[in-house]
């Protein structure tokens, strides 16, 4: 008999205070597995957003440091300037990184510092109460746009993958789901790869997950995967839309 | 027909989600209606361990990693 799958070391073993189903969960496995799987748990350094994830740092089985809101790419940017041989990544959500962390993670793009960035997008503000955010569709229910968002008034939800992709200073970006086991893989081989650019010092790489939130969304987990599927995949289509390893080597 | 894999769960750690139910191929996880964990939800069990082929798919699924999986 033999093992195929048991919890990852790189997760403390603690309760995570997520709401039953919420996705979260799975990212910070895969997460978790790929800095095990890299070797790198012993000097990975994680930086933690404010929103839904903000207790990361009591989830991860490696140093972390708790960042101002939507500041986690421009302190990563200082913690790998000064320890340069240290593995530094950062764990955003849509809140974090989609709307007052913009500008941070644009111009860490745009230097591209050597660090790695897992970007989960849920499409709603989860913490606070499910309120519009930048991502929300046009036309889905939050309590901040409770006939649908309209895109005349509230404008069109932001694709970061895409628009990071355009930056020359970018290494590698995807956007992956967690919607189905297959897909769950294939996540989970995209961080992997990401912080492997950044191991092997190609500079900024980003992974955007979609990812649920049953609560705020106000549908049964399982459920809510199929609203993903259904709703989300066809506005942020998933796939990789930057990678320079394998455009040095078309070049060459 | 016997065994191919086996599935252990912490129950509780269990939040009661489904997500593991409605992953799995052979339709063999149910919730335990019976029974409420130190979480206070009911948590997911193996209906029938002897169908389970030890795909993990139930694993790969949980947000809270409750579930270890072994094969034969």
């Amino acid at each position: 008999m033999a093992v195929v799958f048991e919890r990852t070391k790189g997760l403390r073993p603690v309760s995570t205070h997520y709401c039953p189903g919420c996705t979260h969960g799975i990212i910070h496995r895969l997460t978790a597995e790929a800095l095990e799987e890299l070797g790198v748990l012993d000097r990975a350094i994680g930086v933690a957003p404010v929103g839904c994830s903000v207790l990361a740092y009591n989830y991860f089985n490696c140093d972390m440091q708790e960042a101002a809101h939507g500041r986690a790419p421009a302190v990563a940017t200082g913690i790998k300037r000064v320890l340069p041989d240290k593995f530094v990544f950062t764990y955003q959500g849509d809140g974090d990184l989609a709307s007052i962390g913009t500008a941070e993670v644009v111009h860490a793009a745009h230097r591209g510092e050597n660090i790695s960035i897992v970007f989960v997008n849920n499409a709603i503000y989860g913490m606070t109460g499910g309120q519009m955010a930048p991502t929300t569709l046009a036309g889905q229910r939050t309590t901040t746009s409770p006939l649908g968002r309209d895109p005349l008034h509230a404008g069109y939800p932001i694709r970061i993958a895409e628009m990071l992709a355009m930056i020359p200073g970018a290494a590698f970006i995807e956007r992956v789901s967690v919607d189905s086991p297959a897909n769950v893989r294939k996540a989970k081989k995209a961080i992997k790869r990401a912080f492997e650019i950044q191991l092997e010092g190609k500079g900024f790489s980003l992974v955007e997950v979609l990812s649920t939130c049953p609560t705020n969304w106000g549908i049964e987990p399982p459920l809510a995967l199929k609203w993903l599927r259904e709703n989300m995949i066809p506005y942020y289509p998933l796939g990789n839309f930057r990678d320079k390893t394998k455009e040095e080597a078309t070049d060459e | 027909m016997a065994a191919k894999g086996k599935v252990t769960f912490s129950r509780d750690l269990c939040k009661g989600c489904g997500l593991c139910v409605s992953a799995c191929p052979l339709k063999i996880l149910e919730m335990d209606r019976e029974t409420i964990n130190e979480k206070g939800y009911n948590p997911a069990y193996c209906a029938d361990p002897q169908k389970c082929i030890g795909c993990a798919n139930c694993a790969m699924m949980c947000p809270d990693q409750v579930i270890t999986v072994e094969r034969f």
